[in-house]
């Protein structure tokens, strides 16, 4: 022992009369493990930035809103949405629990076959869908969510040329009252598109309509908006069943049920904004029990009601822990830290303030800190204000959560995309997704001949070897 | 680092007529404006008071904490910047 006291950076903060925060200020909350396995273990082992996934986690959410939606009606099948998270060991997590697979392009339709989904497990979404996967998807009995006119008119051709009638389900939007409506994807009701279309499938030797489908919107933290959403699918149903004597076997609402994330430029808490899976699951089947109970009378099931959540399901249960490279003092006086990890791996920065926390308890005053990642470009901001005692170089930070959309929609962007890492129900830990390195990032480049070498005649010489032959003549 | 007839810390005018409380609350008379350090702050514009330079500041700082030179010196550097921000030259 020295006798010397512990050096913590030293603050100097203005006080300002007039602009105290209404929420006062929270002491720092820490982690310094995940599913009870250490950080600083599953860094020495897998390096920084590193994001880690919790089996536990994935599989509780899917427990437990499947019970919340089980509980209050017959018939429910969830579709994990690989736009939110496609890696093979999270989509795999979620079939295990029954879930099927709601793809949107070839490429996850053919990820979600090798993973060993059968077609008769996948719906097919989208406004694209590339004729030989359509077509394949067709063949093995795929549920084909038609977007529009033109695409109805390819179906019927497939049919036509595989000597088979193809069930068919209509992608509706409409008015819910509560969010925007998302009129550029499928048939609109209140115009009247959707019903032209089902007259089109009616009258179609080829084609059955079978299912209705529509997706109200994405981080919905209204439930009476699914309400009035199933509102209008049952009405839409009696509809075209009594006008073109087609029996539709499911209705399928979608996603967009949030995530305990915060959105940018809402003050309240997540806690405080989202709804429980429980709320959702009441305005949902409420209204849908209500709306369907006389169908056995006129001998017909209820139909199955299908639900593609994915955020809500798959956000808290990834983390991502980062490093801090530098300290800065802005010119406005403001505490600034660089770490490791930028919004090239995640991309929810760009919308999210997400919970930040050290790996340690942290001595000092928490301070409002900007926290910038490793690019060389001025949109890398993780978080634009955050109250943060003082961070050495080595320290950690972890965001949460983190598990929708980073690994879909991150970029390979100046740096190399890292380990994730999922912990497993047991703790053991296993590489999900192997960090980058150049072998990887340039696999797909080819250099014509000519191109082969960057200097062919030699590279030019280092402007300080032509100074310094200066200063000696 | 320089020394004081350089631009690192704020001259000793400014420093002196601060007032320093020993919770670490500071109230500049000639602005108005009152600010709160941390313990090294207040320990950093407690030997303000009698170092001259950024070297001898970091030296008495060195007897007293658990830390590199180059560590403290890279923090006086920036504490003493947010200083003359706050406090002037």
């Amino acid at each position: 022992m020295t006798g010397k006291k512990q050096w913590i950076k030293p603050t100097i903060v203005p006080l300002r009369s007039g602009l105290l925060n209404k929420f006062g200020s929270q002491e720092a909350p820490w982690i310094d493990a995940i599913d009870e396995v250490p950080i600083p273990q599953l860094l020495e082992q897998y390096g920084s930035p590193l994001f880690v996934v919790s089996e536990r986690r994935l599989r509780r959410n899917i427990q437990r809103l499947k019970r919340a939606f089980s509980a209050r009606y017959p018939s429910v099948i969830f579709g994990w949405s690989y736009k939110t998270n496609y890696l093979g060991a999270v989509c795999n997590t979620f079939h295990q629990e029954g879930s099927w697979a709601e793809v949107v392009s070839e490429f996850e339709y053919q990820k979600a076959r090798s993973l060993g989904v059968p077609g008769h497990n996948i719906l097919f979404n989208g406004p694209f869908k590339r004729p030989g996967i359509l077509r394949l998807a067709v063949s093995e009995g795929a549920h084909i969510h038609v977007d529009h006119l033109d695409e109805l008119y390819e179906l019927e051709q497939i049919a036509q040329q595989l000597k088979t009638p193809i069930e068919v389900t209509l992608r509706l939007n409409f008015d819910t009252g509560y969010t925007e409506t998302w009129s550029r994807f499928g048939f609109n009701v209140e115009s009247g598109q959707a019903l032209d279309a089902a007259w089109r499938i009616a009258s179609s030797e080829h084609l059955n309509l079978t299912g209705l489908h529509s997706h109200i919107g994405t981080f919905v933290l209204e439930p009476r908006a699914y309400a009035n959403q199933v509102r209008t699918m049952c009405e839409f149903m009696h509809e075209v069943e009594s006008l073109t004597n087609c029996h539709i076997t499911y209705l399928d609402i979608g996603g967009g049920f949030a995530s305990m994330n915060s959105l940018q430029g809402i003050y309240l808490p997540a806690e405080q904004m989202v709804p429980s899976e429980e709320q959702y699951a009441e305005a949902v089947c409420d209204v849908l029990l209500e709306l369907t109970h006389d169908r056995e009378t006129r001998g017909f099931k209820r139909p199955t009601l299908i639900l593609e959540t994915g955020r809500a399901l798959v956000d808290d249960a990834e983390h991502l822990i980062s490093t801090v490279v530098a300290n800065k003092r802005l010119p406005d006086g403001r505490r600034a830290v660089v770490v490791d990890a930028g919004v090239n791996i995640l991309f929810t920065a760009f919308w999210y303030n997400h919970k930040v926390m050290p790996t340690r308890i942290l001595p000092g005053k928490p301070e409002d800190t900007t926290i910038y990642g490793p690019l060389c470009m001025n949109i890398d901001v993780v978080r634009n204000s955050v109250m943060l005692p003082p961070l050495s170089i080595g320290d950690n930070l972890v965001y949460s959560p983190v598990g929708a959309y980073n690994h879909t929609q991150w970029m390979q962007f100046i740096e190399y995309r890292p380990n994730v890492v999922m912990i497993d129900e047991n703790r053991n830990v296993s590489v999900i997704r192997e960090a980058e390195n150049l072998e990887v990032v340039t696999a797909q480049e080819r250099l014509p001949a000519h191109l082969s070498a960057a200097y062919p005649q030699g590279a030019p010489e280092d402007i300080l070897s032509e100074r310094s032959s200066d200063s000696n003549n | 680092m320089q020394d004081e007839s350089g631009s690192v810390l704020p001259s000793s005018q400014s420093l002196h007529r601060l007032a320093i409380s020993e919770s670490g609350f500071i109230f500049d008379p000639t602005s108005g404006h009152h600010f709160t350090v941390n313990e090294t702050g207040l320990d950093i514009l407690r030997h303000l008071q009698t170092a001259h330079s950024p070297a001898e500041l970091v030296a008495l700082l060195q007897r007293e904490y658990s830390a590199s030179e180059k560590e403290i010196e890279r923090d006086v550097l920036e504490f003493a910047a947010m200083l003359r921000k706050f406090i002037g030259d």
